[in-house]
């Protein structure tokens, strides 16, 4: 009987060996520094050197009070909703091409191409389509050159060319999301409807949607949560226009250095992407099995 | 023979469906790399064949500089992350344990919160425990990025391993060390190349991290070239750009011949 309360010991230990130095580097690196930034977000001052610092709600009032911090919280949720729409709209049917249609290794190779710029560098991909939008640029000599008039297209520096952006970076998430739902759904299941008289959107609405929906969801919160994060592809693409909560963040930290204040937006930002999370963990369990 | 136009029809249109969504996906890119080697500072049409953007850059001190940076910080992460990641997994799939699935959850933050909130929250934190700025700050933040994926990586790999290979191992003889060197080890090999690969790519490709816990001057490829085009940029940073898209696509390529996507199963 001891010899079993052993080796359950021994087996503890080996696992805690194991498991600790891992998660000791997230501990430190990860959550640790939230925790310190929920703390920090509470002082008048960065408390190093010899600063004075006192506990305050300032920053988080500021919040409340100043209608500009609000109002670009809402303008970084708007953009998250508009990409995360036109994301699904544009990557289901595209996901549905690729599982449903395609056949065989040619499929294979597909998904892989789709998927390939998704793992390539999004800072490089943003930068790519500063070239292309710019006046006088790329699509400018496209554009003239297929239609009759001589326009100016010059979409840099727009709410345009970040919506863009950021669709051209997130789309292959939901495109694999939905296509590992949708690749899960019974082809006879469809063969059965159709061969019983339902139209198409029936089949769309009342099967395949039905079937896909954590996949297709889980997909379009993974887009969501970053793009109200964003502030890289706001800045080269939006360039003025580019103001967003994002960016708003990024000036505490990097230009005005008022931490405690960005460390409160920040934390109000985490606070909405987990509300986000926590509301749709239930549709991403379902998901994953 | 009507069913089986329709067939042809509609998959006819899907296939032209999923070329316009590659074409979306792959032109900028390519549009990018035409013009690195495009002769004009300012992008002008008509083309004109020129290499010297890959000279300039050859001889362009900081981009040099930044380019072995990343790539050095990207090799310490992926050995980091790499070992800590197969540790980590190994326990995760072989012992039961109060908390296991609490340490599971765990694994999402960093992936799931932006990395704005991460980035900024960990400037904080160094800065306050006094590691501050520069490389070793970077690699902190970079291997915890890239734990994640390396732990769901060979996680998913060692669901496919029998068990009872391990227990005809002991049962001949073999020591526990033994069974994990000769037998599960070689087996979930695939999966751990496949997670050092993805942990460079974070780590090469990671923009927002780096970005705030760098040193200025000290920065790695992807800072700089951001602090470049926020200034006015020129085609050496195409050419830069170009690099690091190939660099990161053979990379991610052949990551998958070692996952599910490709190769052997």
């Amino acid at each position: 009987m001891s010899g079993g309360i052993n080796i359950a010991r021994t087996d503890k230990l080996r696992a805690f060996a194991l498991l600790s130095p891992a998660y000791l580097w997230l501990t430190l690196a990860v959550f640790l520094p939230l925790s310190a930034m929920a703390f920090f977000s509470f002082l008048t001052e960065v408390p190093f050197g010899d600063a004075e610092w006192s506990v305050t709600l300032t920053n988080y009032s500021a919040f409340f009070e100043s209608s500009t911090f609000s109002r670009l919280l809402l303008k970084s949720v708007m953009l998250g909703v508009k990409v995360t729409a036109l994301c699904v709209l544009i990557g289901f049917p595209c996901a549905w091409v690729l599982a449903k249609m395609i056949k065989g290794r040619a499929r294979e190779a597909l998904f892989l191409m789709v998927i390939l710029p998704f793992w390539s560098n999004s800072l490089v991909r943003i930068f790519s389509w500063a070239i292309v939008l710019r006046g006088n640029g790329v699509l400018d000599k496209f554009v003239n050159a297929i239609w009759p008039w001589d326009v100016k297209v010059n979409l840099l520096f727009s709410e345009w060319a970040i919506v863009i952006g950021l669709v051209h970076s997130y789309l292959p998430y939901v495109i694999l999301t939905s296509y590992l739902a949708l690749q899960a759904i019974d082809d006879s299941l469809i063969e059965a409807a159709r061969s019983l008289g339902a139209k198409w959107w029936t089949i769309l609405w009342r099967i395949v949607l039905p079937l896909s929906a954590p996949g297709l969801l889980a997909g379009a919160v993974l887009v969501f949560v970053p793009v109200v994060g964003s502030f890289m592809e706001p800045r080269i693409l939006g360039g003025r226009m580019g103001t967003y909560y994002g960016t708003l963040i990024e000036d505490q930290f990097v230009a005005v250095f008022n931490w405690p204040l960005g460390a409160a937006l920040s934390f109000i930002l985490l606070a909405v992407v987990l509300i986000i999370l926590a509301v749709a963990s239930p549709i991403l369990k379902r998901a994953q099995t | 023979m009507k069913a089986q136009l329709r067939t042809r029809v509609t998959t006819g249109i899907g296939i032209f469906y999923l070329s316009s969504i590659l074409f979306f996906l792959y032109a900028p890119i390519l549009v990018m790399a035409a013009m690195s080697f495009n002769a004009s500072e300012f992008y002008q049409l008509p083309f004109q064949f020129s290499t010297q953007w890959y000279e300039r850059m050859w001889e362009n001190e900081a981009i040099l500089s930044a380019a072995w940076r990343s790539i050095w910080i990207a090799i310490v992460t992926t050995v980091f992350a790499t070992a800590l990641g197969t540790a980590a997994s190994v326990a995760l799939w072989r012992y039961d344990f109060p908390g296991k699935r609490i340490l599971q959850v765990l694994l999402f933050p960093p992936i799931a919160i932006p990395w704005l909130i991460t980035g900024t929250a960990m400037l904080i934190f160094f800065f306050g425990v006094g590691i501050g700025r520069g490389t070793p700050a970077v690699i902190l933040g970079h291997v915890a990025l890239a734990l994640p994926y390396v732990i769901v990586v060979v996680t998913a790999r060692l669901a496919t391993f029998d068990r009872t290979l391990e227990e005809a191992a002991r049962s001949l003889g073999a020591r526990p060390w033994m069974v994990t060197r000769r037998v599960m080890l070689p087996w979930i090999a695939p999966g751990v190349i496949a997670g050092a690969l993805f942990a460079f790519a974070v780590s090469f490709d990671q923009f927002v991290i780096s970005y705030f816990l760098s040193e200025p001057g000290d920065s790695t490829l992807p800072v700089l070239i951001y602090t470049a085009i926020r200034k006015g940029f020129t085609p050496e940073i195409n050419a830069i750009s170009t690099i690091i898209i190939a660099v990161s696509m053979v990379v991610m390529l052949t990551a998958a011949r070692f996952t599910k996507f490709g190769g052997e199963k």
